[in-house]
């Protein structure tokens, strides 16, 4: 977990999602870097992927903790 | 004539591997035309565009690849999709090189890298916002270079950035340098004591290779997106980026770029800078700098100044521009220009609006497909009419396709039709250097001009600015030499190509 009031100390630690190249000229730069090979999900169905973000968020809110 | 096409179901490829195969199937001998891409309604439209579209694409979805090639013969046309496959096969190896494993999800990638602080974002844009909410839950900054986010998400996305003290830059950010590593298209600037906010990514390109080129350097270049300062998003990020820069040990002066605020928002974000015990260089491209002086802060007139100043301060003596003023007019003298009127090709949409708002009080009618205060619309973005200054990397041309740092085709179509025209004397360019940009987009744009001089017969004056510094991968000497060689006079900055401009064109105006 980041967060801006320690990001400038921090070694910067990249995602890659999309563009390849991107993460090859960060490679280049021995930047560490991890490129996801992303793909439409559910088939590019966005009404279906809507629906399983639902159930997910849902999911992980039953199991964290009830906040006091 | 035959058209062949293929049809893979659920297969994903990036646009910018999409656009490199479509060009070099189309290179191949015997095909006419050729379409690779997602099936998305733009492509379908291409398709339809160019007599390509067959019922054989109905019920084709985003998520599916299609390649379709018309060609000379049934065996030309076979060979060149055989052709793309095998660069399609190539290019999804070469992604995965060096990995055993390529993580498809960032869930997944997080297994790879638990520490990875921050997500560059290149989706399209219907899917970046889930992509880069997923990245703030769980705890990571965002990069976010898609364009076509909703202002709506946009909102909800930097909502969750402040609540949760993390960076939101952008949407449409395509610039940033955070603790020196070059986001996307960003420059090799050397590390010092300027920190930058911007809302334009070549403004922050140009101000930060300027930095570098006058002997400074950064601590941070945070890009926020164009519609940061605007009403409805209220420069959330603007201002989290300037109080972390206020509030960073290392940076001495701040510099902020953006298109001038929303007037609601313009109150508040001089309230909230007044707080920041730094100097801050302020350039809104287009606003009074005067009022910017009242308020407090160090005003600049352009993106070149905006440089100057900012170095001034953190070296607490006078700076020089890389080009005098009088040396970049000084280029004009003797020459003739075989037509009067101007064509701009940039590639920089910051560079572009620069370039107009310097030039439309000098010639008066000013043409734009984004036409700033006092400039006129163009009737087609295709056309140019008299004096025009074209932005090749708006949406209207990028839609569908890679962005013209990447991709030369649009410009160098662009250079057969304007050198042909009678009545062009100039064409000005811009070349953009840095990670993420063509490798050799000045031997692209000489290929151009060489190819259009030999077309038409005609030999307009050619001039281009190049915003990058010495530092960066394409090597700024070899890009230098390549134009001068072909005739092209070459400026250090936009600022220094303009005030050429204006001079060669005075007295020759409309």
């Amino acid at each position: 977990m980041s967060s801006l009031k320690t990001l400038f100390r921090e070694e910067v630690k990249v995602f890659n999602v999309g563009i390849p190249s991107f993460a090859d000229d960060l490679k280049r730069q021995n930047v560490p870097v991890a490129h996801v090979e992303w793909r439409p999900p559910a088939g590019g169905n966005k009404r279906v992927i809507e629906l399983l973000d639902r159930i997910k968020l849902w999911q992980a809110a039953c199991q964290s903790p009830a906040k006091s | 004539m035959t058209i062949r096409h293929v049809i893979r179901k659920e297969t994903y490829f990036d646009s910018v591997t999409l656009m490199q195969i479509t060009n070099e199937v189309k290179k191949l001998q015997g095909v006419e035309n050729a379409v690779v891409g997602m099936g998305t309604d733009f492509n379908i439209d291409s398709l339809k565009r160019l007599g390509l579209y067959s019922d054989a694409f109905a019920g084709i979805t985003p998520a599916d690849l299609m390649m379709c090639v018309q060609a000379g013969s049934d065996a030309a046309a076979d060979a060149a999709l055989a052709a793309a496959e095998k660069l399609l096969t190539s290019r999804k190896k070469a992604a995965g090189t060096g990995a055993a494993f390529v993580p498809p999800t960032q869930e997944a990638a997080a297994k790879q890298l638990p520490d990875a602080n921050v997500v560059v974002i290149s989706v399209p844009g219907a899917w970046a916002a889930r992509e880069a909410e997923i990245a703030l839950r769980a705890g990571r900054h965002v990069m976010l270079f898609s364009d076509n986010v909703t202002v709506e998400e946009e909102l909800k996305l930097k909502t969750l950035g402040v609540e949760k003290d993390l960076l939101v830059m952008g949407p449409d950010c395509g610039t940033a340098l955070i603790n020196g590593v070059p986001l996307a298209f960003s420059n090799a600037v050397r590390k010092g004591d300027i920190g930058l906010v911007a809302a334009s990514g070549t403004g922050l390109q140009e101000v930060t290779s300027l930095i570098h080129t006058m002997g400074y350097g950064i601590t941070q270049a945070i890009g926020v997106g164009g519609r940061d300062l605007s009403e409805k998003i209220g420069g959330k990020m603007t201002l989290m980026a300037a109080h972390a820069l206020g509030e960073d040990p290392a940076t001495k002066v701040i510099v902020l770029i953006s298109k001038p605020p929303a007037a609601a928002v313009l109150a508040p974000l001089y309230a909230e800078l007044k707080k920041i015990r730094k100097p801050i260089v302020v350039y809104f491209i287009g606003a009074d700098p005067e009022a910017i002086r009242k308020e407090g802060f160090t005003p600049a007139h352009n993106l070149q100044e905006a440089a100057q100043k900012a170095c001034e301060l953190s070296g607490g003596k006078p700076v020089q521009p890389p080009m005098a003023e009088a040396e970049a007019a000084a280029k004009a003298k003797g020459l003739a220009l075989p037509g009067r009127y101007l064509r701009g090709l940039y590639s920089g949409g910051t560079l572009c609006d620069e370039a107009q708002r310097l030039l439309q009080p000098v010639l008066g009618e000013l043409y734009s497909n984004t036409p700033v205060k006092g400039c006129k619309a163009l009737a087609s973005v295709h056309k140019s009419e008299k004096h025009t200054i074209v932005d090749l990397g708006d949406d209207e041309f990028t839609r569908g396709r890679a962005h013209p740092m990447i991709d030369p085709t649009l410009r160098q179509e662009r250079i057969g039709i304007e050198t042909a025209d009678p009545d062009v004397g100039l064409v000005a360019f811009d070349v953009v250097l840095g990670y993420g940009s063509h490798m050799d987009m000045a031997g692209e744009m000489v290929a151009a001009i060489e190819k259009a001089r030999k077309a038409s017969g005609r030999k307009p004056v050619f001039a281009a600015c190049i915003c990058g510094t010495a530092d960066d991968p394409q090597n700024m000497q070899k890009q230098k030499r390549t134009l001068e060689e072909a005739g092209v006079l070459v400026f250090p900055s936009n600022v220094a190509l303009v005030t050429f401009v204006k001079q060669a064109l005075s007295g020759k105006g409309a």
